[in-house]
This record gives structure tokens, sequence and C-alpha cells, in this order.
């Protein structure tokens, strides 16, 4: 009989509405990070690293880059006769067929998945994080403890603790109690989401709470196992550890991995990320190019000055055009003379010459302030900008737009202009 | 597909010099992120050919390294697929391979247990793009008994070293010469051949009965006359890495926009294994100029006319040019490196000098000093 003693479920259905026109046609996970990467390469090299070799991805919203990511596993070492990775999507069932509802509500409909593998533990994953972890380490503290489950947290400043769900542990890292979003937090140990189960607790809670509308982890579950009185343990984490969900701290995440030597360093030997790598050629550099603090992905062309970025694969970069922290996805074109100011530029851009991006004074977003700000200027995958035209901070551009879409040859800041794309 | 492939792979240099002191030719590093077998086996996956052997010999590890896993050329496969194929001792057999055609006469079965009619040979040290199925079907038409894939090389190549050519009109091969004192044509020898499996298996048989074991010697040439033998020519880029000076020149060709947009950006792809290094990084100080660098690097210094392979460390105040660095060097400060190739996984010391002097080029093998430091 088939036996893993951990398995993981990595939850990668969420749209991740924060990362604005970024995540319009994909799910968060299989945003590009780090030059080369995707969100998603970080959990699941965390499972392969630590001996994790069985995992189930949920999916959901726009699946497909994901899908088509991680194929059979390949790059991970996920490609196995038994286990290896599986991507979950959801499914028809005869009688209450519905989407996933909720975080836990996606583990209840794959529970047969899980029954498949006979596991001992379950370890359930976000797939929107930046971080290193050994989950063995942590499985280890969960036996160690006899916790039926063990939540890994983080101390975070006290000042932003009421942004997260909040675990109160005593000395012995018992969780005794634990708060969602508290005004006056009593503890500055965040949760960050990933948690192990003994597999029969998980089952037992999730049988019990199957008719819960949105059926979530914090919310439902946490809470139910905590007043059935099981062990749980907080597990503390102090390593690097990154939430990318907003366009913010996604730009400042990126921006980090461009230091002289990277709190979070790519450039380990022992606990590599693995991806799909599809360009393998170097890159190049032209006689006049200038590329100080930037990462770079590979095949990329270097005709212009690029500083202070980080450029994906396959990427080209005019001659005389001036690339500044900014972030430019796989395989997008920027055309001669451009200046680039504080973008994010997504995936197959096709810019054109003497483009100004992230000029002028700031002014709020009209549209989305909450998810355009920080003076960043987002450009949406696919989306087309004609030759010289200016346009300034906080602003959004989306679908192949035309000079008579810009007034004057001009986007003023905080001004959103998504044009839908050919299909 | 018609036809399985066989990748002649097992033979040394001594033009190589101490670049084929550690590693066979067909592993020598290409292009910043390839070795050279990767060309030809990307071109057999990209013709469809399903089945391939590679046969290799001298300083087969470093082959064998590459080669540990068929996925990254597509050939993980359970119809055909890819096998490399080392000399054996069997009940019959206790030698090495004795040359091409000995090798093959070795691994005769692999010929005999396929079913496909046709056999593409090629050597494993050439760099180029090719449709094995155009070869194929000019083969087919031609109705030749062996087709030789060649090339007219450039006024000034060293034509000497390669297999020359004279044809008819007809393009049937009326002369062919190995490694001519003094060569009557500059059409050569791209090493790549296409023949009928069972004409090849008979060959080799004759062959190996009369103690004969080289391919271009002891068949093309010697049954030039007796069989339809006919010559298929090339245009487009084709090097092979024969020499130091070769080396050189077909790494630094890819510092042409023309080289990289055939190679790089049109379809299809070349394939090499996939090794997950980080994107390259540049720190203060970095300054690129004309130059290739690959994945896994952190640039601090100064680099121009030069192709960085991959995970190289270039320190504070580097002066690289006109160089070629291989795979995993770790260059300390201060350092001055001129005209010349630097071996993998060297450790070069802060403060040192290398300069190729009078245009030659000088291959500089340090010992890696990093684990032991």
């Amino acid at each position: 009989m088939i036996k893993k003693e951990m398995i993981a479920m990595l939850l990668a259905g969420g749209q991740g509405s924060r990362l604005g026109v970024l995540t319009s046609k994909v799910a968060k996970p299989a945003v590009a990070f780090g030059g080369k990467y995707r969100i998603i390469d970080f959990p699941l090299s965390n499972c392969i690293n630590s001996g994790v070799d069985t995992v189930g991805v949920l999916t959901q919203y726009q699946p497909l880059r994901l899908n088509t990511h991680i194929g059979i596993g390949i790059p991970w070492d996920l490609d196995r006769n038994i286990g290896g990775v599986t991507v979950l999507p959801p499914y028809e069932k005869s009688k209450n067929s519905e989407w996933y509802t909720g975080t836990a509500n996606a583990i209840y409909q794959n529970i047969e998945y899980m029954e498949t593998f006979n596991p001992e533990y379950i370890l359930i994953l976000s797939g929107d994080h930046i971080y290193k972890m050994d989950y063995e380490v942590m499985l280890d503290f969960h036996k160690a403890n006899g916790a039926e489950c063990t939540i890994a947290v983080m101390p975070v400043p006290w000042e932003e603790a009421s942004r997260f769900g909040i675990m109160i542990a005593d000395e012995n890292r018992k969780i005794t109690e634990f708060e969602e979003k508290p005004a006056n937090p009593r503890s500055n140990l965040a949760s960050m989401g990933i948690y192990i189960f003994n597999w029969k607790t998980l089952k037992e809670a999730l049988i019990a709470m199957a008719d819960q509308p949105a059926l979530d982890f914090g919310k439902h579950i946490i809470p139910y196992c905590h007043e059935k009185g099981a062990p749980m343990y907080a597990y503390e984490f102090n390593g690097y550890w990154k939430d990318v969900g907003t366009l913010s701290s996604y730009w400042e995440a990126n921006m980090e991995l461009i230091d002289i030597v990277p709190e979070f360093n790519l450039y380990e030997e022992y606990w590599k990320i693995y991806t799909r790598s599809e360009i393998q050629p170097p890159q190049y550099f032209a006689e006049n190019s200038i590329t100080e603090r930037c990462i770079i992905g590979e095949g990329s062309e270097i005709y212009g000055e690029v500083y202070n970025s980080v450029i994906g694969c396959g990427v080209i970069i005019g001659k005389g055009t001036v690339v500044r922290d900014s972030i430019i996805m796989n395989k997008t074109v920027i055309g001669d003379g451009c200046e680039i100011n504080k973008a994010i530029i997504a995936e197959d851009v096709v810019i054109g010459s003497n483009v100004k991006l992230g000029v002028g004074e700031e002014a709020e977003n009209d549209t989305a302030p909450h998810i355009y700000n920080h003076g960043l200027v987002t450009i949406g995958e696919k989306s087309v900008i004609p030759d010289g035209v200016s346009v300034g901070k906080n602003s959004v551009i989306s679908g192949q737009t035309e000079a008579a879409d810009y007034e004057n040859n001009y986007l003023a800041s905080g001004k959103t202009l998504i044009k839908a794309g050919e299909v | 597909m018609r036809a399985i492939g066989i990748v002649l792979a097992g033979g040394n240099n001594h033009r190589m010099q101490a670049l084929s002191q550690k590693r066979a030719i067909c592993a020598m590093p290409v292009a910043g992120s390839y070795r050279s077998i990767d060309f030809t086996l990307s071109n057999m996956s990209n013709s469809h050919i399903q089945k391939v052997a590679v046969l290799t010999q001298y300083n087969s590890r470093s082959l064998n390294e590459h080669l540990n896993s068929s996925k990254w050329w597509d050939f993980g496969r359970k119809q055909g697929g890819l096998s490399v194929l080392t000399p054996t001792v069997t009940a019959d057999n206790s030698n090495w391979y004795r040359g091409t055609a000995d090798a093959i006469y070795q691994n005769l079965s692999f010929l005999k247990n396929s079913h496909e009619p046709y056999v593409i040979i090629a050597s494993g040290d050439g760099i180029y793009k090719m449709d094995y199925n155009k070869v194929l079907e000019y083969h087919i038409d031609k109705k030749a008994d062996i087709t030789v894939v060649c090339r007219d090389m450039e006024p000034g190549t060293d034509i000497e070293r390669f297999g020359t050519i004279r044809m008819d009109e007809e393009f049937r091969i009326t002369e062919f010469e190995e490694k001519p004192l003094q060569a009557k044509s500059n059409t050569i020898s791209c090493g790549i051949y296409v023949v009928r499996r069972r004409l090849l298996i008979e060959m080799i048989e004759k062959c190996a009965e009369e103690d004969r074991y080289d391919f271009v010697r002891d068949i093309l040439i010697r049954y030039k006359d007796l069989k339809r033998i006919y010559g298929y020519k090339i245009t487009d880029y084709w090097r092979n890495i024969a020499s130091v000076e070769d080396y050189f020149k077909t790494n630094m060709d890819f510092l042409r926009p023309e080289v990289r947009d055939y190679f790089f950006r049109q379809y299809p792809d070349i394939y090499s294994k996939v090794e997950d290094l980080p994107p390259a990084k540049y720190n203060p100080g970095a300054r690129v100029r004309n130059s290739l660098v690959s994945s896994g690097c952190i640039v601090n210094g100064v680099v121009e006319n030069s192709v960085i392979f991959k995970k190289v460390y270039i320190g504070n105040n580097c002066v690289i040019k006109n160089s070629i660095i291989l795979n995993d060097v770790y260059i300390g400060d201060n350092t001055y490196i001129e005209n010349c190739i630097v071996e993998s996984r060297d450790t070069i010391r802060a403060n040192s000098s290398y300069v190729g002097e009078d245009g030659q080029i000088r291959i500089v093998v340090e010992k890696n000093e990093r684990y032991t430091m």
C-alpha cells in the first residue's frame, strides 16, 4: 500500500487582486518574481528540498499559466512514479458541485486525493510567499511536541501585528489563544499560513465543518481544532519571509534581491530555487551598455543602461534607454531612447521608442488608489505602448494601446488606461 | 521519422591542448550556456529523430555527466530515447573503439535492433542548426547510397585539417581526401552523413572483417567509386571545435548579432541541461561591454569583448578583455585578464595578471582553491 509520511497541499487558486493588472490574466502564484522565477517556485522548491515529494496544487483562478509552468513537475524533480506534483482544480460532482469556496473547502474537496497516499501528516502551504523553509524541521518540531496541529509563525513588528492572525503561545510554544487581526495585539507572533496537521485531526475537522460556507483555515478549522482541545503549537521561523500581496511589497521584495549581499540570497548552493527555464542562452551586453545593481535573466539583450532593476529572461532593452528602479518581466521588448522609472512591466510587453514612464508629480490613482500607489507605473502583460508617449506615476496601462489613446502623447499621473486586448 | 541517429563523440584532439585534459571535446562549453554536443542533440530532437546513440570513449565521464538525463533534449521516451554507448568488454571483444567504424561495429546491435530504414551519423563537435529531414529527402531524391553534408569554407580557413571533397555537376562525390597535405578544393565534409541502415550494417561488417576501423578512410573514401556518394551543400553557419583557435573564434562569433539571432531567437531552439542557476547579478563597479554573460554569474568588474560562462564570480576592479571564462571560475579582486581562455573551476587569486601575448590565446589552468582554502 502506498504510504507517504507527509504530503503537501499548496493553495494556488487565489487571484491576488491587490496585484492589479499583474493578475488580470494569471493567478498570483504564477506571477514572475526575481528575474526568472515565479512565486510558486519558492514553496515548490522548499517542498522538494525538504524531502516532501508529493504535492497537490489547488488551482482555480486563471490556471493556464500555472498549469503550463508546473507541467509534470520536471523542474522541481517532482515527476515521480508515486506522488510527485498533481494539479487539483475544482471538479463536478454528482451533487453539490461547487467552486473552491475557501481555503479549507478546497482541501475538503480533495480528501480523496490525500487519502490515496495514506499520510500521517498534511502540510498546508500557500502559493504567495517568498521564503526558504525546511518543512522537515517543522515536522520534527510537530512530532517532538506531540502536536496535532503546528502553525508556523514569525515575529512581526508590534505596530504591524494588527494586520495579521496573531498566535498567543505559552513558554513551551503551545498555542493558548489566537486572534484574527486584533486591534490591541497581545503577541507579535503572526501566522504565516503554513500548517502541519495530523491527517486524522484534519480529516475529522474538515468533515465536521463541511457545511460551513467559505470554509477557511484561519477562521474555522483552527478555531474548531482549538475548541476540541487538540494540542496546537507555534513553530517560530526567523528567516526571510515576504508576503508579496501588494504591488509595493512585490516591488520591494524584488528590489531587495539586488543588494550586494541580499538578505534573501538566491546564490546559496544548498537550498536552490528551481523553475522552468524555457530561455537558456546567455545575456548580451552591447558596447555602450551599463548595468549596475541589477539582476538579469537568461537571453536578455541590453543595449541601454539599467540601474537598480530586476530584469527577466529574453528581455530586450534598446539603445539609449535608461531603466531605473524597475521590474521587467520575461520577453518584454523596450525600444530606443526610453526612460523607465519605478515601473513594473509584466511579460510580453512591447514598448516603443522614446517612451517615458514614471514622469511628473505623484497623484492618487483614479480607479484603485489602494492598489496603484507608491509612485509605481504598472503595465499589464502583452500590453503595447506606442512611440513617444509619457506616462505619469501611480498609473496603470493594460492592453494594446495606440497613440490615439493618449492625450497629447501623455497619460497623467494617477490615470488608468485599460483597453480590452484582442483575443 | 524514418531515421535513427548516431552521434560520434569519442575522439580526443591534441589541438585542443590543455582544454581536453579533463573533458571530451563534445562536452566543451560553448556560447556561454551550452556544450558542443547540445547542438547536434537538439538538431536530432528538432528533426524528430526519436532514437539516438552517442558513442563516447575519451574522457567520457565529462560527457556522461552532461547527458545524465535525456529529458533536456526531449529524449526521455519509451519509444527510442537516448543511449550513451561506451566501449564494453564482451565475450568476443576486449578492445577500445579503434576508430569511428569500429565504434559503430561494436554497437552493431543498436543498428540491427532498429527498424527505421535510415541512419543519420553526425559528429558531436559541430556548432550548427540543421533539419536532417531535408538532408534525408535529398538523399532519397538522389537515390544516393551515402550523403555527405559539406560546405564551402571561407578563404583563409585551415582547410587541411578537414576532409576535402570534389563533386561533379550532379553533386556526386568524385574525390574525397582526408586531411590533405595540399587541399584541391575548399569544399569540406561537415562530418554529417545519411546512409541506409542495412547498407551501413553491411559495410561496417565488411570493414570489421578486414580489420579496418575508420568510417571516413575505410568506408567513404574506399567506396567512393563503388557506391553512389553525394554531397549536400549547406551555406548556413557551421563550425567545429577542433583546435583552440577554432574554439575561441566560435565562441566570439556569438558576439555577432546575426549569429545570436540565428541560434538563440530563430525557431527551433537549442537545448541544454538545466542547471537551476539564479539570474546574473551586476553590482556597483560592473561595466560589461560587447560581451555574453551566463546565469549564476556575479560581476563586480569590467568585462569587454568576452564570453563569460555560468557561475563565474568577477571581483572588484577586475578587467577582463577579449577572453573566455569557463564555468564556475572565481576571479579575485584587481585581476587583469586579456586574450585568455580560463579553464573551468579555476580559482584566480586577487591581483593576478594573465595576458596572451602577440595575439596568441593563452590557456589559464589554475587549481580550484576554494574548497581547500
